[in-house]
């Protein structure tokens, strides 16, 4: 049997075009809310990245700074983090949930309890931006025996050696970081360079689904549709600032997005 | 856990880089592993290269100036009335302290990978001070990240920065303090690493940089064991060196040349910041017993809550304000090679009254922590002990602050 996230891509190949993943922050801009947007965006999107906020994030641009700063603020703490993802797959509509966040928070919380949690709330992928291959491989194996995806990353640094040994560690999806960028730059690098870049570790691994994420938004969604999966989250949180800063509600205004990008890729 | 003997310090950690097993590391994005790897290899071949380190010796000399004086405090010692005190006038140093030394090695590190701009990151203000100095020395493009709210208290050095060419970058998020400013400067490294190189300010971050900076600073302990020999002949029988604590730079290179002694015979006392006397924050993660987290790269005793999130520090010291410490220093509290301890904002200021009434010599708020517990232990302790503390800053930063708690006589003369 397959596993909910490789499902979710299987579907997604069978309707011909690419699985789209969307990242929010979890506990933006309060527990509720955040579990509202995702109820609402599950309806267009594939797999729903949940983003566990910390405060001093070495990889995040602005954007997603702003929205994790508000969680935070706002009281979230891990095991609200649980609740929402628990509450949400007990809702009409759910997709698979990947948590991408920090070490530290599951180092602190303990990587085996962290691991019992995720099973226990649904919880079925994990990238952790500052784990990288091969300080990594006790606990993608850890990942591996509770049936949840260690998410590897790959970027335009990686070497080819280092691409091999990564892909050949990795579980059934694999994230390439499309430029050397925080998340929520500007696409600094042209459409054809990242697909080659995608097409190259689709070559050494054809079987492993590929996602590109960073810089991806409704403008430059459309060039990447011969691919596996894009993210979006950088474009979703501005959205939601966007939205409180005009007394807007943001569960509508980040739906529409999504719907958005979804069109654009089908 | 066990220091090894015979093999420096910044070479004992393991294939991973952790230093007795769980200390340091590299909890990097994945774009960075490549720019790290590339550094280690630079690095690893360079500290044995013979023309590289006559290169660093001659900058060292002709232009930052050393070796700085050591020299005794001798109304202090009268007045305090027990060991003997002696400082490391470690101010002395181009620039006013210790940080240039890491910024002249990254500088000459950047120059030879044949990087154009270097991008730092500064807590008081000096690490940046210097890197702008040393990036332009050397021809360098020069970027400096720097909390706003340090940027407010530690304007001499802002000013500094400017003058030598340095674009300094005012960072928003979270305490607006040194955690923030070295963030974003590895958030920028992230996106410009093809072309920019990083100096980590202090003996933090992933694990080349603790140990590109342990090995600079470390200047100032062969400095020091050769000047102990020419005043007493030989390494005293009983001697303490106290350094304050931050991310701990100048105190490892302070220690560093005398690790493999006794500690009955060289004792090491690091001061942290306890921050004010009535609040409950501070920056003293190693003396109040933090739990060990990731921070910046790096696996670290730090102030963080059960959940993971790093804590606000507070010190009246911009320099010792970071909620972590070195990878080394947990690894020499943790071999008991170290002591660790703290003082508070108010004691650290009562230490400067103190040593500038009796001596010619104005230690900034950083090294005034290292004072403040050195003068308690003297006391107690025989004449015939020798009391060492680096002052490895200059107040002349401090003056606005110093003005608000100590009134301006405590400044003119600076």
């Amino acid at each position: 049997m397959l596993n909910p996230i490789s499902l979710a891509f299987k579907k997604a190949k069978n309707e011909k075009r690419p699985a789209l993943l969307t990242y929010t922050v979890a506990g933006d801009s309060s527990k509720k809310q955040s579990l509202e947007i995702l109820k609402s965006i599950s309806n267009y999107a594939d797999i729903l990245e949940v983003g566990v906020p910390h405060n001093t994030p070495v990889a995040d641009g602005g954007q997603i700074q702003t929205s994790a700063y508000r969680a935070i603020k706002n009281g979230i703490k891990m095991n609200d983090i649980f609740k929402i993802v628990n509450d949400f797959k007990k809702s009409k509509n759910p997709k698979p949930v990947i948590f991408m966040g920090y070490y530290n928070m599951i180092f602190q919380y303990g990587e085996n309890n962290f691991l019992k949690r995720c099973k226990k709330s649904g919880v079925n992928g994990l990238i952790v931006v500052d784990l990288p291959w091969p300080e990594n491989k006790i606990f993608s194996k850890k990942c591996k025996k509770n049936s949840i995806n260690f998410i590897q990353l790959l970027s335009p640094t990686t070497s080819n050696k280092r691409l091999k040994s990564i892909t050949k560690d990795s579980h059934d999806m694999i994230y390439y970081i499309s430029m050397l960028s925080t998340t929520g730059g500007k696409l600094k690098v042209s459409p054809k360079k990242i697909l080659a870049n995608y097409n190259k570790i689709k070559k050494i691994s054809p079987k492993k689904n590929c996602v590109i994420g960073f810089g991806i938004t409704e403008k430059t969604i459309s060039n990447f549709k011969n691919t596996d999966g894009l993210v979006v989250g950088s474009q979703i949180c501005k959205e939601i600032t966007r939205s409180l800063n005009n007394r807007q509600n943001p569960v509508i205004n980040v739906s529409k997005i999504v719907s958005n990008l979804r069109k654009k890729i089908s | 856990m066990k220091l090894k003997k015979g093999i420096p310090v910044i070479d004992q950690g393991d294939r991973l880089g952790f230093w007795g097993g769980k200390f340091g590391g590299n909890f990097v994005p994945e774009t960075l592993k490549k720019p790290i790897e590339d550094l280690e290899i630079q690095f690893n071949k360079l500290k044995n290269d013979k023309n590289f380190i006559k290169e660093r010796d001659k900058y060292f000399k002709n232009w930052i100036g050393t070796p700085t004086r050591f020299i005794k405090l001798n109304n202090l010692t009268k007045h305090v009335g027990g060991a003997q005190i002696w400082s490391k006038v470690v101010s002395d140093a181009n620039g006013g302290a210790h940080k240039i030394y890491n910024a002249t090695v990254h500088c000459l590190l950047a120059k030879r990978s044949g990087k154009k701009v270097i991008i730092g990151d500064t807590g008081a203000g000096y690490a940046g001070k210097m890197l702008s100095m040393a990036a332009k020395k050397f021809g360098l493009k020069c970027k400096i990240f720097m909390g706003a709210k340090d940027i407010k208290r530690q304007q001499p050095n802002v000013k500094a920065m400017k003058k030598n060419g340095a674009d300094v970058i005012p960072v928003y998020s979270g305490s607006q303090t040194l955690v923030d400013a070295v963030s974003e400067c590895m958030r920028y490294w992230v996106a410009n690493c093809d072309t920019t190189a990083m100096c980590v300010g202090s003996t933090v971050g992933p694990a080349i940089f603790v140990r590109i900076c342990g090995w600079s600073t470390s200047q100032i302990s062969r400095e020091l064991k050769v000047q102990l020999i020419n005043e007493f002949g030989e390494v005293p029988k009983k001697i303490k060196l106290y350094n304050c604590v931050g991310g701990g730079s100048s105190s490892f290179g302070f220690w560093n040349e005398f690790m493999d002694y006794d500690k009955k015979q060289v004792e090491f006392i690091g001061v942290e910041a306890g921050g004010p006397a009535k609040s409950k924050r501070h920056a003293a993660p190693l003396t109040y017993g933090s739990k060990i987290g990731i921070l910046h790269g790096a696996a670290q005793y730090v102030n963080q809550d059960s959940d993971g999130q790093i804590e606000e520090t507070e010190s009246i010291s911009a320099g010792l304000d970071y909620p972590g410490i070195s990878p080394l220093h947990c690894f020499l509290k943790d071999t008991k090679r170290a002591r660790y301890t703290a003082a508070s904002d108010e004691e650290a200021l009562k230490a400067y009254q103190i040593v500038t009434k009796y001596e010619n010599l104005r230690p900034s708020l950083e090294p005034s922590h290292a004072f403040s517990v050195a003068i308690k232990e003297a006391k107690k302790l025989s004449k015939n002990t020798i009391v060492v503390i680096n002052s490895c800053g200059d107040a002349y930063k401090d003056r606005g602050i110093l003005e608000k708690k100590l009134g301006k006589k405590y400044v003119k003369s600076n």
